[in-house]
């Protein structure tokens, strides 16, 4: 993604100065050794960890924990089990979060972006008055959601019941099937704005004269949508959908938060899952392992993604 | 720009007014309630007050530490995101107009980084600051130098990437020109460089300092008492603390107002980063 | 990695660069250490670190309680104590952090539920005789809580703190309306009292059914009336007998087929909100502890309008059954292994296990003094404590004290707030759906690396 092509010839032309990796490798370094520090050195400890037996019994001189060869493994991938088919079952649940909650922010960023795109009066407001829940810190916005979502005193169960008489039942939101509703509600309340305003930067960068084009030749809103606006989005969507995905899928904060300590069956998405797993059982052998099943997961997906993204870019072409 | 036909207009206004409300409705709930009287937040909800008291927000800096929390805050936001803007247009620089052999390498290896699970690495880095504290007496863990540094590195790879989006859209003949006039590369994009960079550098601060001032994972696990920053205290009061809806929404109102407003205020230099930078 | 490729490194550059590059370093790393400076204190190896548990309403109640009593031992011993005080969701963390890194207080409060739990770990120091003798040694302490401090054959990683017990709390003025002259006795009168308290927006009992550990408590104790051991000889668990099926599911029908509890309370998690209900007379009883008597206070209610009575038995006994209604509840202090003054943490735990505090932290908790002789002060001879103390001293039974004894809490009492999840949303939780939902956390105990 950064290596941009176009940039290399450029790069031939230019002065003395560049040619030296030299220097590139000592402005590259601070940032190298961070990465290292608290990335890189940390995840290669974790895959050390996940072949240990690193429980209760070991945690005080962890260096010391038995080898467990594949052991970790064999429990998380056991679907059979309560422990593999617990995870196998968090995993679908975060796909069906990750995959609802990036539409969701996706086609409420980009309507948005759209009916704004006109210049108006109180589009400035508006434009900062929609921003307003991605810049609301996380969790004070999750607080917040937790309180409107309690099913005595809460809000939402006023508005449905009492208000708009929808339903008699006052339904819990923190609790069972509908947890899952509840913490899919809350991640698009809180994401959508960043689909919007990224959305409404790329389309800034449409040129006009596209639509003009397209409305000489007839054609109304919904297929200036569909042939100018949608393709001429399509890099900055590739790349928002990616980021938008990678986000919620290990979203950690918004689950946390929501439900405490208390995450209901319905909702238990897998970074909180693996959390339960190995802080609170204190098995980080086992919890080790299933973060490394989970980041072989993502990073297949995303090499998909990315190949299948990236052929279709050159066939486009 | 789109061109719309007079129904549209319609379309416009609905949707508009859909979406001011998804945005204010918890807003108004979350203001409002915070300006209650405890026993109207703890019985059934009504949408006005039965009296409007400020009492909550005195009261919230009796009730934890919230003064302490809110400077840890303050001072672990402001420092990762002034190093991580530092470290990531360095490393932005290096990549966006030098050639060397790895340097594909470290893009895509600090890009995937995004996708680690937060969960794999606490413990690990954890036990890491534990051992650099024990070899080299700097005390990393449940310090907020500790946490600086954790947070600098989480905003490190979206820094990196989109500066060197940004970077390329600068014409290099800016800094060729510089270099032709005796300044060194470095010289080049402290004078050069930084100054037409502007707008996504502030966009990247932005996002760092965000990063930072949410973050509750690691910040959980990492900070003491004395290091202890807003996320951890406020979510630790709000479960201790349920009944007290009007103190706790006092307390995220308070904890929201001063990054969402710096945030609104410099968003039109986030909406230019991202224009310039990564989105083309 | 970098440099392993590259040919020339990092020594051809020239002096200028390597002078930014060096600048750059120096500011990254001075930066954050200038906006950092004055971290982690209490370094002088002097000062003792205590960490305490949050026993009273808020963790700055606790702090207005302790902080006094600590200067005062400061006055003594000349010792300096840092005191910080935990809340529980935070106290498990915390202790992890200590123990894998070596780094933690030189004094803390656990659960003593979590003694063996954290025996395991090997991070606390042993109370052998040389520690207890100049404490009064074992038979000072009351005797359940004393065989609360650790696993059997082993010396204690703990001694005594704080007694607690669990009670029926029960509301006088909702009873009195009710026309109940005498708190229940057996499960059938409590859930025939519970009926009758039932109406309107009041119930007959208020649980926290979000809480893993005060499910898993209820588990435990209606368990002991049903004959279930948690843990065979071995320290295996044993969930899944049918005898725990119909100790949880009888627990569990308070909600679901009594209906003498508020599905509301399904969605409980912090003790204040069951306890809140009770105070404000929407629920008139309670199955809690004994320091809920500082949580009532603060809610506004005053002692003489609750009264307290021993958990119904059930009556007859199932086969096996014992007759037990309270686990050995309380919480322990244990001295960290690492500490640099272990003679001063020692003197600590000497302090806060004397008579003179025994009497005065215990009095301001609600809790029972852990020994005999703090119970001469009168403030102690109420009708309430004295329940409490009959309570402890001849039906209470300690939690198995094996290391595994936290994950039952984990699994078992999460398992059980699921349940609760379901009855209250309305879907049928009989025993094959409370056979499965512990079959499940017998699985996830224990098994993997």
């Amino acid at each position: 993604m950064a290596d941009r092509p176009g940039a290399t010839g450029a790069a031939r032309r230019a002065g003395a100065g560049w040619r030296r990796p030299g220097l590139a490798y000592l402005l590259l370094l601070p940032a190298l050794a961070l990465e290292l520090l608290v990335h890189l050195v940390p995840m290669a400890v974790g895959v050390w960890m996940s072949f240990r037996e690193l429980t209760q019994f070991f945690i005080r001189n962890w260096s010391a924990a038995p080898w467990a060869g594949l052991r970790n493994y064999r429990v998380a991938l056991d679907v059979d089990s309560a422990i593999g088919a617990s995870l196998l079952r968090s995993l679908w649940i975060t796909l069906a979060y990750a995959l609802l909650v990036v539409a969701g922010s996706w086609l409420l960023g980009f309507v948005a972006a759209l009916l704004l795109q006109r210049p108006m009066r109180s589009r400035g407001l508006l434009r900062t008055l929609f921003l307003v829940p991605y810049a609301l810190p996380a969790y004070a916005a999750v607080i917040a959601w937790n309180f409107l979502l309690q099913r005595d005193n809460g809000m939402l169960n006023h508005l449905l019941v009492d208000n708009l008489h929808l339903t008699d039942d006052r339904a819990f939101w923190l609790l069972g099937d509908r947890s899952f509703v509840a913490v899919v509600l809350v991640s698009v309340w809180r994401h959508w704005p960043f689909a919007f305003l990224i959305i409404m930067a790329g389309m800034q960068n449409i040129p006009t004269d596209l639509y003009e084009a397209a409305a000489i030749d007839g054609a109304g809103p919904g297929q200036q949508i569909r042939r100018v606006t949608l393709p001429m989005l399509r890099p900055v969507n590739l790349v928002l959908v990616l980021v938008l995905f990678l986000w919620t899928f290990n979203d950690f904060t918004t689950p946390f938060v929501l439900f405490g300590a208390a995450t209901p069956d319905q909702a238990d998405l897998i970074s909180v899952h693996i959390y339960q797993s190995s802080f609170v059982t204190w098995n980080f052998g086992l919890g080790s392992a299933m973060s490394v099943l989970l980041l072989l997961f993502l990073l297949l997906l995303t090499t998909g993604y990315l190949l299948l993204t990236a052929r279709r870019r050159r066939r486009a072409v | 720009m789109l061109f719309e036909p007079r129904w549209f207009r319609w379309v416009r206004w609905v949707g508009l007014a859909f979406f001011t409300t998804i945005v204010l409705l918890p807003l108004y709930v979350m203001a409002t309630s915070a300006a209650k009287p405890l026993r109207d937040v703890q019985g059934e909800f009504h949408w006005w007050p039965t009296e409007l008291t400020l009492r909550p927000f005195a009261d919230i800096w009796r009730t934890i530490p919230l003064g302490r929390y809110f400077l840890n805050s303050v001072l672990v936001s402001t420092a990762a995101a002034l190093c991580s803007v530092l470290v990531a247009v360095f490393a932005a620089y290096a990549i966006s107009r030098f050639r060397f052999p790895g340097r594909a390498l470290f893009s895509v290896t600090v890009l995937s980084t995004q996708m680690f699970p937060g969960i794999l690495f606490l413990l690990p880095l954890f036990l890491i600051y534990v051992n650099i504290d024990q070899l080299t007496g700097i005390t990393l863990y449940g310090s907020r130098l500790g946490l600086v540094i954790t947070y600098l590195t989480f905003s490190l790879p979206f820094s990196i990437w989109m500066l060197v989006g940004y970077f390329n859209s600068i014409p290099r003949e800016l800094d060729e020109a510089a270099l032709v006039d005796g300044a060194g590369p470095v010289g080049a994009l402290l004078r050069v460089v930084v100054p037409v960079a502007t707008p996504g550098i502030v966009a990247v601060a932005i996002y760092a300092f965000v990063t930072a001032w949410s973050e509750v994972l690691f910040a959980s696990i990492m900070t003491s008492e004395q290091s202890r920053t807003l996320p951890v205290g406020l979510q630790l009061y709000s479960t201790q603390a349920g009944v007290y809806w009007n103190q706790v929404m006092a307390a995220s109102l308070v904890v929201s107002v001063p990054v969402a407003a710096g945030f609104l205020m410099l968003q039109r230099f986030l909406v230019q980063g991202l224009t310039a930078g990564a989105v083309k | 990695m970098l440099a392993g490729r590259s040919g020339n490194g990092v020594l051809g550059v020239d002096m200028r660069f390597r002078k930014v590059g060096a600048t750059a370093a120096a500011v990254l790393l001075l930066l954050p250490l200038a906006a950092c400076g004055d971290d982690g204190g209490g370094g002088d190896g002097k000062t003792l670190t205590y960490w305490a548990s949050n026993q009273g309403p808020s963790l700055d109640e606790d702090r207005k309680i302790l902080q006094p009593e600590l200067d005062k031992f400061t006055q003594q011993t000349g010792i300096k104590v840092e005191l910080e005080v935990i809340g529980w969701p935070d106290l498990l963390n915390r202790i992890l952090a200590a123990t894998s890194s070596g780094q933690g207080p030189d004094v803390l409060n656990i659960g003593n539920t979590w003694s063996a739990s954290l025996q395991a770990t090997g991070a606390f120091l042993p109370f052998e005789s040389a520690e207890l003798d100049p404490l009064g040694g074992p038979t000072r302490f009351l005797g359940p809580s004393f065989a609360a401090t650790g696993a059997a054959g082993q010396p204690p990683t703990s001694v005594p703190l704080y007694g607690l017990a669990y009670g029926l709390f029960y509301h006088k003025r909702l009873f009195a309306e009710a026309g109940i002259t005498s708190p229940p006795k057996n499960w059938t009168e409590f859930v025939a009292a519970g009926k009758k308290l039932t109406r309107g927006d009041q119930w007959g009992l208020a649980v926290e059914g979000a809480s893993y550990t005060e499910n898993a408590h209820h588990a435990f104790i209606f368990g002991q009336q049903h004959g279930v051991d948690l843990f065979d000889g071995a320290g295996k668990p044993q969930f899944t007998s049918q005898h725990l099926v119909l100790a949880v599911k009888q627990y569990l029908d308070f909600m679901a087929t009594d209906k003498i509890v508020n599905p509301s309370n399904a969605e409980y998690s912090t003790p204040t909100q069951p306890i809140g209900d009770f105070a404000k007379g929407k629920a008139a009883m309670l199955l809690w502890q004994s320091n809920a008597v500082s949580v009532l206070a603060a809610a506004g209610m005053k002692p003489d309008e609750y009264g307290v009575a021993p958990i119904p038995i059930a009556d007859p006994l199932p086969p096996g059954g014992k007759p037990v209604n309270s686990h050995v509840a309380g919480i322990n202090v244990s001295v960290f292994k690492n500490t640099d003054n272990r003679a001063g943490a020692l003197e600590l735990v000497k302090f806060l296990t004397s008579s003179a505090e025994q009497q005065i932290l215990n009095k301001a908790y609600g809790s029972l003094p852990v020994v005999k002789d703090a119970y001469s002060d009168p403030a102690f001879q109420t009708p309430q404590i004295k329940i409490f103390q009959e309570v402890l001293a001849t039906t209470a039974a300690p939690l198995p004290q094996v290391p595994e004894e936290s994950q039952f809490e984990t699994t078992v009492g999460s398992a059980m707030r699921d349940l609760f999840a379901k009855v209250a949303s309305g879907q049928p939780v009989g025993e094959p759906e409370v056979a499965a939902a512990l079959e499940k956390a017998q699985q996830e105990m224990g098994t993997g690396g």
